[in-house]
């Protein structure tokens, strides 16, 4: 008999029953809540008089909807302006602290985006299972954990009975082989493997990410790609745990306390797919065939080394490509056959929960340094993704380094990414962005996003259009 | 849950692949704190040519002509006729709440993706997956006869036309017994409480640190 992949081994962990309809119910450990997914679940179990089964899964926080400005942030849940949105945050209040769930609100200084927040805590942990009413749990998936986004129903689900009901998805592994280039990060990896195998290239697929370039990133880099997986297709993405996780977890509020750490650490020696594990997809990569990646489309299979050229819609084979690809180039305003470098910003997002980590402020700030934002860049943004990563950040002394270039230093949340907030992108504007999205008024009604890393998002800030970070590197 | 037994219905055709959630709802309608009232701002930003906001009147905003659900002949539909991949993108249950809102009771594409395909059975929305080439011939039929109307039939897990053709589709039994009966599913785990204790405790044992001292 095959061994079993990572996959196997967290869904076997977490298996309370396999019914006869080829259903199985699944076991989860954590549950993080936001206000956007959470409230109709609450008001489920009121309405049908049900508590949650276990309370101290949960563990939420207000992220899609709070400013990021200084001035609003101080006045709290007031300072948020929109009427709709301060219901919506001071609901997920109200239901936490009536339930009795954990929450840090909206000044607590572990605020943040639920997907920075787990880890930072210690909240997400080797060989859990985590679930969130939000896509981008795939995140927590760079810890070796089985997790993904749910939707409002299943929040509700999960709280009334710590379960889901589940059907087992496919093994497959993307092998990324090699070293990257300097430059080239988690984020460019991922993309680039999106655009290899489509937004839809991993439906019904749990993605484990291997090979050397993985094994070699830090853990906000695997965070990165694991989020992403959902652009994929694939609700879950995985890393195998190693040093790397352990050293990360350690010491963190919420991990394993002294008495049980050792306990908990030779249990996670086991979290990786065994030598003989057989995969239904495999997908290798040449880490150093990856270059740093341009989104020039509304879809982020729509995606170009910035060396690339905005491909011909009529020279593409299939016929819904060829529409696609039309449409696309109408709605991002490019002409096919321009170059990426020929791509000019009015605006820059540094944040959202795919690169808000103190890591990706380092490579984003190691590039602004001494430079200033160019004149035709109307905003450039830096959200940070919680109030811890903005304090450490300030502690390095990043804020200086961004604000002195012309970038705007802003209190933590989801922000721009998807424009809940008052954090927008106008009609017609191109903004280099180190979110996930890039589709159709995903940042703003009108807006035209392009995915880029970190450094790559505050290179273009600083030059006005796309440009190759590792020549900015390079140079300084 | 509304039970799904059978579905006489208008089909309206969306002939554009990897329809995503933000286009299904945009995320400004996502604030709100109910499961209803979503239907007017279903595809907004297709459906309309300005922006749109929360809390507005929609019937008196500019409608787009060119887009779908605009033209009189599908007025009424209950059957949307997709390409692959919808509704890729977020976990957003607004998506399927919005479908529901305005009138769709089933979806029938070649694909979709695995979050939004889960949120519609929980709604109360039949999701179909067909084979590229039958979607693409019931667009073609969509297209040429005004009024086209499909029957879903969940029991004998059959579409027919008018004209007597039958079109087999295969669903999960849990999930089409949830769906025939409007069975909360919540309810149904909760029957196999003595499972999840008995797992529970063989979880704790195993892990104490996944079991925090409130």
């Amino acid at each position: 008999m095959a061994g079993k992949t990572l996959y196997d081994k967290l869904w076997d962990n977490h298996l309370v029953q396999q019914r006869d309809d080829g259903t199985s119910l699944i076991y989860i450990d954590r549950q993080l809540l936001h206000e956007v997914t959470s409230p109709q679940a609450f008001e489920g179990l009121r309405l049908a008089g049900r508590k949650p089964w276990r309370l101290d899964t949960n563990l939420a926080t207000p992220d899609h909807n709070v400013p990021t400005t200084l001035k609003e942030r101080n006045e709290g849940n007031d300072g948020i302006k929109d009427p709709v949105s301060k219901i919506q945050v001071v609901t997920l209040d109200d239901n936490c602290d009536d339930f009795g769930i954990t929450e840090f609100k909206i000044n607590d200084i572990r605020q943040g985006i639920v997907h920075v927040v787990g880890p930072e805590q210690g909240a997400t942990l080797p060989g859990m299972t985590l679930v969130c009413g939000d896509s981008h749990t795939a995140t927590h998936g760079a810890f070796g954990a089985l997790a993904h986004g749910i939707g409002t129903s299943e929040v509700e689900h999960v709280m009334a009975t710590q379960c889901l009901i589940q059907r087992k998805m496919r093994n497959m592994l993307v092998k990324v082989n090699g070293k990257l280039a300097a430059g080239v990060t988690g984020k460019d990896i991922v993309l680039a493997v999106i655009g290899k195998i489509g937004t839809a290239g991993g439906n019904g697929c749990a993605i484990e990410f291997g090979g050397e370039a993985i094994q070699s990133l830090s853990m906000e880099g695997r965070m990165t790609i694991c989020n992403m997986a959902i652009e994929a297709g694939a609700r879950v993405g995985l890393v195998a745990v190693d040093q790397t996780t352990i050293d990360y977890v350690k010491g963190r509020p919420f991990a394993p306390s002294e008495a049980q750490w050792e306990q908990a650490v030779a249990a996670w020696q086991d979290l990786h797919s065994d030598v003989d594990a057989e995969f239904d997809v495999v997908v290798e990569l040449d880490a150093a065939d990856i270059e740093p990646q341009v989104t020039w489309g509304n879809s982020p299979e729509m995606v170009l080394p910035v060396s690339g050229i905005v491909p011909n819609p009529a020279e593409q084979a299939e016929e819904d490509q060829q529409k696609a690809y039309a449409r696309a180039l109408e709605y991002m305003g490019l002409q096919a056959g321009q170059s990426i470098t020929d791509i000019k910003l009015d605006s820059v997002f540094i944040g959202s929960c795919t690169n808000s980590r103190i890591e990706d402020l380092r490579e984003a700030a190691a590039v602004a340094k001494g430079k200033k934002v160019a004149a035709n860049v109307k905003q450039a943004l830096v959200v940070p993704g919680s109030g811890l990563v903005k304090q450490q950040a300030e502690k390095e002394g990043l804020d200086k380094i961004f604000v002195e270039a012309g970038f705007e230093w802003r209190e933590p949340g989801c922000s721009m990414c998807l424009a809940m907030n008052a954090d927008k992108l106008g009609a017609g504007e191109h903004c280099a962005s180190t979110s996930n999205r890039n589709f159709e008024g995903r940042q703003g009604f009108g807006g035209r996003t392009h995915l880029v890393s970190p450094g790559m998002a505050a290179a273009a800030a600083v030059a006005g259009h796309f440009v190759d970070v590792r020549d900015v590197l390079q140079a300084s | 849950m509304d039970k799904f037994t059978q579905l006489d219905g208008l089909v309206a055709p969306m002939d554009r692949a990897n329809i995503d959630t933000d286009m299904i709802i945009p995320k400004q309608f996502l604030k709100s704190i109910k499961r209803s009232g979503f239907g007017p701002n279903l595809f907004d930003e297709l459906r309309y040519l300005d922006e749109g906001k929360p809390d507005q009147d929609s019937s008196q905003r500019p409608k787009n002509p060119d887009f779908v659900l605009n033209q009189p002949r599908y007025e009424g539909a209950s059957i949307l006729l997709a390409r692959q991949n919808f509704g890729c993108g977020s976990s957003r249950e607004h998506a399927p709440w919005a479908l529901l809102d305005y009138g769709f009771r089933c979806v029938i594409a070649p694909s979709f993706a695995d979050i939004f395909y889960n949120n519609c059975f929980k709604n109360g929305i039949l999701p179909i997956v067909l084979d590229e080439s039958i979607v693409d011939g019931l667009f073609k039929e969509a297209a040429s006869e005004e009024g086209y109307r499909l029957i879903i039939d969940l029991e004998a897990k059959e579409i027919r036309t008018s004209k007597g053709r039958s079109i087999a589709f295969d669903v999960d039994d849990f999930r089409r017994h949830c769906l025939l009966n409007g069975l909360d599913d919540i309810g149904l785990t909760l029957e196999d409480s003595d499972a999840i204790y008995a797992f529970e405790a063989k979880h704790k044992a195993a892990s104490p640190w996944l079991f925090r001292e409130a």
